[in-house]
């Protein structure tokens, strides 16, 4: 048998980038990537909502871009780089907001909380690939996820809301042009 | 002191930032799944796959041989006492239901727990479930209200005759047959509504452990009731309630569904005990659709009589709720029938009224209160029957309601309950203004005149929220909720530490809480931290549900804080030699109300515990206050009115919402921002009712639903943008003016959707009483007319 | 909802990854292959797929990305992500697909495309999943690898059943292959929840003479309305005799579309999306 082959019952040395950290894990091949994440590693901000792969509490971003943790072997995420909540934040211990987060707690777009999670990697991976996101594009990706608290109009404008904060922040390239 | 506080602090009616989110958006909150403890094993439960039959043989041998697994007992191992809610009502009234923890002989749902297998991971465990052998005697299931009452059904429970665990007619006035025969108009409805999951996202979850120091099992679990959970756990393993402590982590979610006691939780804690090694139980989410607690089965069979004017005369209803295998504690299967009977003529004006409500039982998973409990099915049927009523006597829909509205308080209805006054008339004037100055009734127009289908419908309803126990006594409970307590302690550095008998699961209560304290006491905001979900720290506490937490929570809290305010003014007083009157708490620091002299608080509890000897004469040393409060009468009514506009669609027969706008009236909203949430919140479950979510069974007992492809929870571009307009009738008992705000969205939108959308259907005839309303439905009504 | 347990294979190459599956096939071992896993993980945490070996293929980069051949065909390798194709730019995916780009927004939800494969999809064989209403509308050929060597196999005789192809089982779906462009292409769709899959798909292919609006023929298929995606040639029939495009041709399109398919459940209702969804992809083609 290869070396890449993993039997069953017998345990797996994973090696994971997590949040910019290469973990090593001991884990069954059969273990998804949320409960490595979360029972393995002890990043319990990764929620479990349903096991498959329909709510949206277990995304994270692997290699950037949002994905369900819950629909993966951790075996499949090894070489990606996973991000997860734990590394939004910002300041020596990642407690302190980032714009993201800010914006969420500004217009309300939390209660409970268990969805949120996955709702900022989502909006993560959203903006960090389409900056210039409509709020209607930005509706139809926030229907990704499940919220059963705010009847996400409140996350719609956070996301909106942070996305056009960012926008104003980062010169257009015109603007840019004008300067130089 | 209603709406005026001790202190002079302005927080409340304030949108202050939450307190609870900056962990919960780092990542860094604490879920009952986020616990781990050393040694820590995993449950997961053998249940039954059959809907109705007799346990023949339990076989766990070989689930023992299951690498991985530790230990597999089932009901005789344990040897657990049952779980059983009773009222205190004659047996031609109510029958109990024992529920075990685990089924011996008998199965009546399929997902009923037959047996726990704890194993060092959840894979092990779920390994050896499939190895237990069970042999079933299958028996005819009965899944249906009008099968189970039907003569000869089978019996779900054989002490349960006509398998109808509750039976009462209230509130028959007399003469009403003669009313509904005078009548000028007598309208009738028959409404049925869909069996729904409250759906927390955080599915339940239990850890428990034995901890030999303390002596106490130690029981996290994810539930809006500690105590109650702490009371049957006691029960159930004979122990003394002092025995165990119930830890209530950040909740995702309840909704209703956590506030009855689990049979798992009590599972999980024995095998716990007798493992002497912590386990932890997290549901999975079909475990959660199939074998947790449902709600919202009804079926109503209702007349209403009328005058020429459009004054309702009488109401005659027929209530049958299906609650499914058991009676929930501590509810029992009471709660949707009673709820609906008491409570049914609402916000309109009734002379004469009649109500026989049923709680049926069917091999079905059993149901539990969910946000609204009753409200949202019987507001829906009450506001079809204006909308039928209006139609036959010509008149529009909203004056109507107009002309039946409660316009002065206080008003005590022919079903006995005397409500505090609030804005009925107003509320529904301002949504129809909203609706009509923004022009949807000239689009309505225009669109029927190409041929499209637009709807305008409203709801207008009260809830009744902050009950007290005079309130629940009525529904003759074995076990009457109603106060609660609260404890406010400052520590040495003036810092203040707030514990309640609440259960916060999403609605803030670290926030407005701590906002209430905190104005009370002049305090800022960040000096005050709440403390709920911890059995040992409140001596007893109902927990969270029925829009109770800031009606009587919050005026525990604010009373046991004015207690601790009169004792800081007290001291600052003696230490200035003037009358307490002449102190003034905050903002920020104690002052002289000339402004001559301050002191801070940290100063004051400096004294008050490190410098005894400056205390006053006979003041005792610490900071410390308890105080309880209860529900007033019949509580507080809360009010609103919604409006929805709808398009249908020809051809995919899909109901788009195209404006939704909620005027609503909880009394002082202690912090808007969180009440709006509540609203939208709401009102998106009670859209879900209305067109999206439903858990059907077929004649075997199966249910249709084991994920969200099948429960179909609506997203982002399903839920439209709601906008809410606030309204203010301060509640006059409440300690800070507030009513509750947790349940109207999801009472208030199941009714008026279903009015916009029949409203749209009006030239086709066709008209819909059922939920969920299907695309499959609409597109068949639309089909037909043209 | 933990899946069963099985034995991991991390396949090197291509030959490995046929080779394990041909060895493990033959020795009763029930094989299957993960790409993007998005219905198989699901439906092994349900434990509804109890595979004893995985073949993990996701590391098999020649399998990923879209090439046009010389004689202008697109060739999309298997382990192509829905979301790759969604935002390929031009110079990758040519203007005459477009269809398959726009296509992609029907497909589940970003984080589901962002994992999902294309050959994933086709393997899978929902009956209406969209890549695979794609295959049959636009003539797609399949090529599979297996320890027999290379197979071409046309999508129309690709799908036999609900979640059942021609795919052998010691067989690699390896590539996906639309021949030619189809520049006046739609696909839409209809679900109860956005993202879901379809109650009922419909697809379809305009031949427009160059006036722009003329149309000279064209394709039709519809998924949801049979155990596998259907071309529904009684719609091609009118769509051939000709005629101007606008709303006249497109209700007479569907009006036969809806007449021509018999669903198995819920029949009246789905003929009548077919119909309605059939005139609203007509509608979108036309307007291309």
């Amino acid at each position: 048998m290869t070396e890449t082959t993993h039997r069953p019952a017998g345990q797996q040395l994973l090696g994971l980038t997590v949040n910019g950290e290469r973990r090593e894990v001991l884990a069954e091949s059969r273990r998804t990537l949320v409960d490595v994440l979360r029972h393995d590693l002890g990043l319990t901000g990764t929620h479990v909502g349903c096991e498959h792969g329909i709510c949206g509490a277990c995304t994270v971003l692997v290699d950037g871009a949002p994905a369900r943790a819950c629909l993966m072997f951790a075996a499949q995420a090894e070489g990606c780089e996973i991000r997860t909540v734990e590394a939004l934040g910002e300041g020596p211990d990642g407690r302190e907001l980032g714009d993201l987060q800010q914006a969420f707690t500004e217009h309300h777009a939390l209660q409970c909380g268990f969805c949120t999670p996955g709702f900022l990697m989502l909006a993560e991976g959203l903006l960090s690939e389409r900056p210039d996101a409509t709020k209607e594009e930005i509706r139809e990706v926030v229907a990704a996820n499940l919220c059963r608290c705010t009847g996400y109009q409140t996350i719609v404008e956070a996301v909106d809301a942070c996305a056009a904060r960012r926008r104003a922040a980062t010169p257009t390239p015109s603007e840019e042009d004008s300067c130089s | 002191m209603s709406g005026r506080p001790g202190g002079t602090g302005r927080l409340v009616g304030t949108s202050v930032r939450r307190q609870e989110d900056p962990r919960l958006l780092t990542g860094r909150g604490r879920f009952t799944d986020d616990v781990h403890l050393p040694g820590m094993l995993y449950a997961h439960f053998v249940r039954s796959t059959v809907a109705s039959g007799s346990v023949v043989s339990l076989d766990l041998s070989a689930v023992r041989e299951v690498p991985g697994v530790v230990a597999a007992f089932d009901a005789a191992d344990l040897g657990l006492g049952d779980i059983t809610a009773r009222l205190d009502r004659p047996a031609g009234e109510f029958v109990p239901t024992a529920m075990p923890v685990l089924a011996r002989d008998r199965v009546r749902f399929a997902g009923e727990p037959l047996a726990v297998v704890v194993a060092r991971d959840p894979y092990a465990a779920e390994d050896g479930t499939e190895a237990a052998k069970v042999v079933h005697d299958t028996r005819p299931a009965v899944t249906r209200d009008t099968q189970a009452l039907a003569p000869g059904a089978p019996l779900v429970h054989d002490a349960a005759a006509a398998n109808t665990l509750l039976d009462v007619t209230m509130f028959a006035t007399e003469g009403i047959d003669s009313v509904f025969d005078r009548a000028h108009c007598v309208v009738d409805v028959e409404t049925r509504t869909g069996r729904q999951n409250a759906l927390p996202l955080e599915t339940r979850g239990a850890v428990a452990a034995w901890d030999d120091r303390d002596r106490q099992l130690v029981l996290h679990t994810s539930t809006q009731v500690p105590h109650q959970v702490r009371t049957v756990a006691a029960r159930c393993l004979g122990l003394d309630e002092r025995a165990v402590r119930v830890l209530v982590p950040d909740m995702g979610g309840g909704f209703g569904l956590k506030c009855v006691v689990g049979r798992e939780e009590i599972a999980v804690a024995a095998a716990a005990l007798r493992l002497g090694r912590p386990v932890k139980w997290t549901e999975d989410r079909k475990e959660a659709l199939t074998a947790s607690f449902l709600a919202r089965e009804q079926h109503y069979r209702v007349r209403a009589a009328f005058d020429a004017e459009g004054r309702m005369l009488g109401l005659d209803a027929d209530i049958v709720c299906d609650m499914g295998a058991y009676s929930c504690y501590p509810f029992t299967a009471g709660i949707e029938p009673l709820m609906a009977a008491a409570e049914m003529p609402g916000v309109y004006r009734l002379p004469a009224y009649r109500a026989r409500a049923r709680a049926v039982t069917t091999n079905k998973a059993p149901s539990a209160p969910y946000r609204g409990v009753s409200r949202p099915q019987f507001v829906l049927v009450v506001e079809r029957l204006f909308e039928r009523a209006a139609r036959e006597l010509g008149l529009d829909p909203v004056e109507i309601r107009r002309r039946n509205l409660i316009t002065e308080f206080p008003y005590t209805g022919v079903n006995n309950i005397t409500y505090d006054p609030g804005s009925y008339r107003e509320s529904l004037d301002l949504c129809e203004r909203t609706l009509r100055e923004e022009g949807w009734y000239a689009a309505r127009d225009t669109a029927a005149a190409e041929g499209r289908h637009l709807g305008i419908g409203y709801a207008c309803f009260s809830e009744r929220t902050g009950y007290g126990s005079a309130a629940f006594a009525q529904r003759k409970m074995e076990v009457v909720p109603g106060f609660d307590l609260a404890e406010v302690r400052m520590d040495t550095s003036g810092a203040l530490t707030v514990t309640s008998g609440t259960m916060s699961h999403g609605q803030s209560h670290e926030t407005t809480m701590a906002q209430i304290a905190a104005d009370e006491l002049g305090l800022p905001l960040e000096k005050v931290r709440l403390h709920q979900g911890d059995t040992e720290r409140v001596a007893y506490g109902w927990g969270t549900f029925a829009s109770r937490s800031i009606a009587v929570g919050g005026s525990a809290v604010r009373r046991a804080a004015a207690e601790l305010g009169r004792k800081l003014r007290h001291l600052a007083a003696a230490r200035w030699g003037v009358p307490p009157d002449e102190v003034v708490l905050g903002p920020g620091a104690v002052r002289r109300a000339d402004g001559t002299a301050e002191l801070s608080h940290t100063e004051l509890a400096r004294i008050a515990y490190l410098a005894t000897h400056l205390l006053p004469e006979g003041m005792e040393p610490g900071l410390t206050a308890t105080a309880s409060f209860d529900g007033v009468g019949d509580g507080t009514f809360s009010n609103a009115t919604h409006g929805v506009v709808v398009e249908l669609h020809e051809g995919t027969g899909q109901v788009e919402i195209l404006r939704y706008v909620c005027v609503e009236d909880c009394g002082v909203a202690v912090n808007p921002q969180v009440v709006e949430g509540q609203c939208r919140g709401g009102i998106a479950q009670g859209i879900a009712g209305a067109l999206f979510e439903e858990i059907t069974y077929d004649a075997q007992g199966e249910p249709s639903a084991t994920g969200f492809m099948d429960y179909k929870v609506p997203t982002a571009l399903e839920i439209p943008d709601v906008t809410v307009r606030h309204l203010e009738t301060p509640c006059a008992f409440t300690e800070t003016g507030a009513k509750g705000a947790g349940e109207g969205g999801t009472i208030g939108a199941p009714a008026a959707v279903l009015n916009a959308v029949n409203d749209a259907l009006r030239p086709t005839g066709v008209e819909l009483n059922d939920i969920p309303v299907t695309p499959q439905t609409i597109a068949h009504a639309l089909e037909q007319h043209s | 909802m933990k899946p069963a347990p099985f034995t991991y294979h991390r396949a090197r190459d291509i030959d490995d990854a046929t080779r394990l599956l041909s060895r493990l096939t033959d020795d009763g071992g029930d094989p299957r292959v993960l790409a993007g896993g998005q219905s198989l993980v699901a439906m092994m945490n349900y434990r509804l797929a109890r595979p004893g070996h995985l073949i993990d293929i996701g590391r098999l980069t020649t399998l990923r990305g879209l090439r046009t051949g010389e004689d202008g065909a697109l060739h999309i390798g298997a382990l192509t992500t829905h979301h790759a194709v969604e935002t390929a730019p031009d110079a990758v995916l040519a203007p005459g697909f477009t269809v398959l780009r726009d296509a992609m927004r029907w497909v589940g939800h970003l984080p589901i495309r962002t994992r999902g494969t294309v050959g994933g999809s086709l393997a899978h064989a929902d009956a209406t999943a969209e890549w695979c209403l794609l295959a049959v509308l636009l003539d797609a050929v399949i090529v599979a690898q297996g320890p027999a060597g290379v197979r071409h196999i046309e999508a129309g005789d690709f799908f036999h059943g609900h979640y059942t192809t021609a795919l052998g089982p010691d067989e690699l779906l390896t590539e996906v292959v639309f021949p030619r462009p189809a520049p006046r292409a739609a696909l839409t769709e209809f679900a109860p929840r956005h993202g879901d899959f379809a109650t009922v798909s419909a697809a379809v292919d305009l031949d427009v003479a160059g006036d722009g609006h003329t149309v000279r023929g064209g394709r039709v298929a519809l998924g949801g309305v049979a155990a596998t995606p259907v071309r529904v040639p009684a719609a091609e029939a009118v769509l051939a005799r000709g005629g101007t495009a606008g709303p006249e041709l497109a209700s007479a399109v569907a009006r036969a579309a809806a007449g021509a398919v018999d669903p198995p459940a819920d029949a009246e209702y789905r003929r009548g999306l077919a119909r309605t969804l059939v005139e609203r992809a007509v509608r979108q083609a036309v307007a291309r």
